[in-house]
């Protein structure tokens, strides 16, 4: 066994090596500008950028690729979506409806906005990180332009009704906007069957490369608009400027036909192993928490918070798998976790929260070996831990005046 | 974030964990921090009659600065007086330690728990005193 194992599929995950092959010609023999126009270098990248686009509108379930702008990335998608449509229909209202759990590629947008004078309402979810599609119903007004909401969510997996929002959204002839990134090819997402208006998705959370996304804007029922964020030399339909990333467009739709294809024995593998791991480690060890909804949940995803454990304390333990925590120790800013915090999980909680996030090259022999892992040494630290002293000794926390510091 | 040598080297040897009986006369306990800020220190001492620590123990519920502080704490206190071990400051745990600025948090605690281990302890020796000296 390779070690470290890598259990942070939700970061980013290790290409495929048949989207590696796929992409190499384009950087050696097919290396051209996609937007040349007078010459066989720029034919060819043309035509197989057109032929990706095809594969990823299917992908989403899009009617067409004229429907996919290539963006940098998932943040970029983000931005010129929230920022793209409130710049377009300002003039018809200024008032947005999103959720407290969203990417902050989403929450930063629409606080840029607000400092615009845009009016900005963020949604509360449920304990397992579930949106009420009423919510956003309630929450609409005659100002409410754009409702951004995420198909699943990067910490705890949980996947969003979006086809109950979507089908509100139409009803009240407000566009939707989904940033698909972590749940897309991993369950189920149609942009055409959920009413979904807009869509952003990357290729590197789908064994593809980095530095290559899209942004799905609808062209039909309704015609979607969007004000372009980057000026230049009007690519992608005057969308988004910037000479094509061939090589990584060519990677992102042969990540996304292999998805296609095998998506969802992939997702009934992940699952099983994922379930595998979640109970070795409860059959084992007390007091262990699931965050997150136990079935609308990404098939790769565990979140667990062991209880009187701190999470940083527990990666550099387990450091022979590498994972990640809603400790606030992992950040700068020294305050844990805001999604496990919104769905009403004590900070201390959050604290000792570890996210696994399994992917395709996880094996059983992985799984294995880190619920092993994690059970020593999630023992080895409750016997130094003062808390988990003073719960064996019947002692309530919650009754001690702490110090907060 | 990449650990100092030092952080792992006692985060993976810790020394000193473990319990003294808080009852005892000759124990002082500090606890500090809070669950909800992700550390909490217990950091205990055991006093001689001529005011020198002879042990020292912790438990800490926090990432592997605040175990690796903890466990550096009591290895410099234990042999120390109690006016010696009051001078401890947490710069020089964060310099042994090499701690980022971001960790620096973590050397505090453990300054504080030296801190209040000696005044638990200081408490019940005036508390024991004003009781003989009533009797």
């Amino acid at each position: 066994m390779n070690l470290p194992i890598y259990m942070d599929n939700h970061a980013t995950t290790p290409m495929d090596p048949r989207v590696l092959r796929a992409m190499e010609p384009y950087f050696l023999s097919q290396f051209g500008n996609a937007a040349s126009r007078t010459h066989r270098f720029g034919w060819e990248a043309e035509a197989a950028v057109e032929d990706a686009r095809e594969t990823l509108a299917r992908f989403i379930g899009a009617e067409s690729g004229k429907e996919i702008v290539f963006t940098s990335g998932a943040t970029e998608a983000d931005n010129l979506a929230i920022k793209g449509v409130a710049e377009y229909y300002g003039s018809k209202g200024r008032h947005i409806v999103t959720t407290v759990i969203e990417h902050k590629a989403v929450l930063d947008s629409c606080k840029r906005l607000e400092k615009d004078g845009y009016s900005v309402t963020y949604l509360g979810v449920d304990h397992s990180g579930r949106v009420d599609p009423e919510e956003v119903r309630r929450a609409l007004t005659d100002q409410t332009i754009l409702v951004s909401v995420m198909l699943a969510n990067n910490e705890v997996g949980t996947i969003q009704p979006i086809a109950e929002i979507g089908a509100i959204t139409r009803e009240k002839g407000v566009l939707l906007h989904v940033d698909a990134v972590q749940g897309v090819g991993k369950t189920r997402f149609d942009v055409e069957a959920m009413n979904v208006d807009l869509a952003s998705i990357t290729a590197h959370k789908i064994y593809g490369p980095k530095g290559i996304g899209a942004l799905y804007v609808r062209r039909k029922k309704p015609r979607v608009r969007i004000a372009a964020q980057m000026d230049g030399g009007g690519h992608e339909r005057g969308n988004r400027s910037g000479t094509l990333n061939v090589p990584g467009i060519i990677g992102f739709a042969k990540a996304a036909e292999i998805l296609m294809n095998e998506g969802a024995a992939e997702a009934e593998r992940l699952r099983q192993l994922r379930d595998r791991l979640h109970q070795k480690i409860s059959a084992k060890l007390e007091l262990v928490t699931l965050n997150g909804h136990p079935e609308h949940r990404l098939p790769g995803n565990l979140n667990l918070s062991f209880s009187f454990v701190e999470g940083e304390g527990l990666m550099m333990a387990i450091k022979d798998v590498a994972v990640s925590s809603g400790s606030a120790c992992t950040s700068a800013s020294l305050e844990p976790s805001y999604v496990l915090k919104s769905m009403g999980l004590d900070d201390e909680l959050a604290h000792s929260s570890i996210r696994f996030g399994l992917g395709r090259f996880n094996t059983e022999a992985d799984v294995d070996f880190v619920a092993d892992l994690v059970i020593g040494k999630v023992s080895r630290l409750r016997d130094m831990s003062p808390l988990y002293e003073m719960h064996k000794d019947g002692i309530d926390l919650k009754s001690i005046q702490w110090a907060a510091h | 974030m990449a650990y100092s040598e030092k952080v792992i080297e006692h985060y993976e040897n810790p020394r000193n964990v473990g319990t003294l009986d808080k009852d005892a006369d000759d124990v002082g306990t500090g606890l500090v921090g809070a669950p909800a800020c992700g550390d909490v220190m217990r950091l205990q001492i055991k006093v001689s009659a001529a005011g020198v620590i002879e042990d020292a123990r912790f438990k800490t519920f926090g990432c592997g600065s605040a175990i690796a502080s903890s466990s550096l704490a009591t290895e410099w206190i234990k042999g120390k007086t109690l006016d010696e071990a009051e001078k401890l400051v947490n710069s020089q745990i964060a310099e042994e330690l090499n701690l980022p600025p971001v960790k620096i948090h973590c050397s505090v605690l453990a300054e504080d728990a030296i801190k209040s281990a000696i005044e638990d302890f200081r408490k019940k020796q005036a508390a024991r005193k004003a009781l003989s000296g009533g009797s």
